[in-house]
């Protein structure tokens, strides 16, 4: 069980940040996130992307945002886990027990919620016999590519995964590409690629289809697909592969009796506590009158909440306001040397 | 006012004076109308703000942007007049508009 005073659920930009203000107040944080590596949605869904409204700061990239922020926290030696996506909470006398799907375990004296929108998950086929075969035949992701070799697989999408894992497979296994239109939006280069492969008869390309159903007896025997027009095809495969991105998603954090309302959870503006003692949450989670989906916001409610963990962590001790610019104490924290 | 309406999935209809300059998705929120998510608040980055636009207003919707298509490969059981709701500007052409919330969003 790894103790520390806060667990901080969330590396995306809010979170980052708040591990700053925790580390300059002299606690110690650990950070928790589903994804693969930090920058929530600002790499998830828009690395390349400007952003304008990042105080002093006139124009930088969601990649650039994020590098800047573990740059800044570099001093306080924070330790990621990543890929991990916390399932389980439990209040052991004054301190929070949590777990993640790994069965990583945590013990804090409270615990900021940065989860975004919510973590992270692929989002699936709207065929509902999907669900029978995921995990064994139909997958999201792959995993161990060497499970294909000479079988047939159909892959679903238009993006970089599904191309790329269409190229990819197409070497060891028949592979059928389906997408629901002729065009793609995944590298230009590698569309081509596709093109060329189907010309050769070594990719089976079908466009303007979609699932229309899955079926077999304990694995996937075939697949039907459906035209704009109306035309079903049917389509011999051993596995399925959907390639449609990710959806964010609440998760287990809907079952920890926080108040709810609309997928946000409410919290106070002095502090941005839950109505769980000891439980904050900031960024796009949280909701609260006026509040602002913007990056600052959540850098102001971070550098709020993270005060607020103070008195779960350090009951004995008070909390003096210091600046950066004159504090010894923070500037050692930092790892200043003058 | 351009009046819009949003159909739900459970048969609701809600027509909804939505003001000029304001996007549908944006007049779905704020009138709490279920079924559209807009995680990523009108980015164009989700695919959760996803509708069906009855076929007769199909060709007065201001053109699909580079993009739009793309993130609709991501929704959920996209179709022809699969739009973004967060693409479409309310104007005075489109008083009456009628959109058809899907089952879900992902």
């Amino acid at each position: 069980m790894i103790k520390t005073d806060v667990l901080i659920i969330g590396a995306g930009p809010t979170g980052l940040f708040c591990a700053h203000q925790l580390g300059i107040i002299g606690l110690t944080c650990e950070i928790a996130d589903n994804l693969d590596k930090a920058g929530g949605q600002c790499i998830e869904l828009y690395p390349d992307k400007p952003i304008y409204d990042i105080p002093a700061i006139p124009e930088c990239t969601g990649e650039e945002l994020t590098n800047n922020l573990l740059k800044q926290i570099k001093p306080f030696n924070i330790n990621f886990h990543l890929n991990q996506r916390v399932e389980e909470l439990k209040k052991v006398g004054n301190r929070w027990h949590i777990k993640t799907n790994e069965n990583k375990e945590f013990d804090v004296a409270s615990i900021v919620i940065a989860g975004g929108v919510g973590s992270f998950e692929p989002r699936k086929f709207p065929v509902k016999e999907c669900e029978k075969f995921e995990g064994n035949s139909l997958f999201y992701s792959v995993k161990d590519k060497t499970i294909f070799k000479d079988k047939t697989i159909s892959i679903f999408g238009g993006g970089d995964s599904a191309l790329d894992w269409a190229i990819e497979l197409s070497n060891t296994s028949k592979v059928n590409l389906i997408h629901r239109r002729d065009g793609f939006s995944g590298a230009e280069s590698s569309v081509q690629k596709v093109k060329e492969l189907n010309d050769q008869g070594k990719i089976n390309l079908y466009t303007k289809y979609q699932m229309e159903a899955v079926s077999g007896e304990n694995n996937i025997e075939t697949v039907k697909i459906k035209h704009d027009e109306g035309e079903i095809k049917e389509i011999k495969s051993d596995y399925v592969l959907g390639f449609f991105g990710l959806i964010m998603q609440l998760g287990p954090i809907l079952d920890w009796g926080l108040n709810i309302d609309k997928k946000k959870v409410e919290v106070n503006t002095e502090n941005f506590e839950t109505n769980i003692n000891g439980i904050f949450a900031i960024g796009d989670i949280c909701s609260y009158p006026g509040k602002l989906k913007l990056i600052l916001s959540g850098f102001h409610e971070g550098a709020l909440a993270a005060r607020g963990c103070f008195k779960y962590a350090k009951p004995d001790e008070k909390l003096r306001f210091e600046f950066t610019t004159t504090s010894k104490t923070a500037q050692e924290r930092l790892g200043i040397k003058k | 006012m351009p009046k819009i309406t949003y159909n739900t999935h459970d048969n609701n209809t809600h027509t909804i004076d939505v003001q000029n300059g304001l996007t549908v998705m944006e007049g779905a929120i704020q009138n709490d109308i279920p079924g559209i998510d807009a995680d990523c608040g009108g980015g164009m980055s989700c695919a959760t703000c996803h509708v069906y636009v009855n076929d007769e207003w199909l060709d007065k919707l201001p053109e699909k942007e580079d993009g739009e298509e793309d993130m609709l490969d991501m929704a959920f059981e996209p179709k022809k007049n699969s739009r973004l709701s967060c693409q479409l500007i309310v104007s005075d052409i489109l008083d009456g508009l009628v959109v058809n919330i899907p089952s879900k969003q992902g």
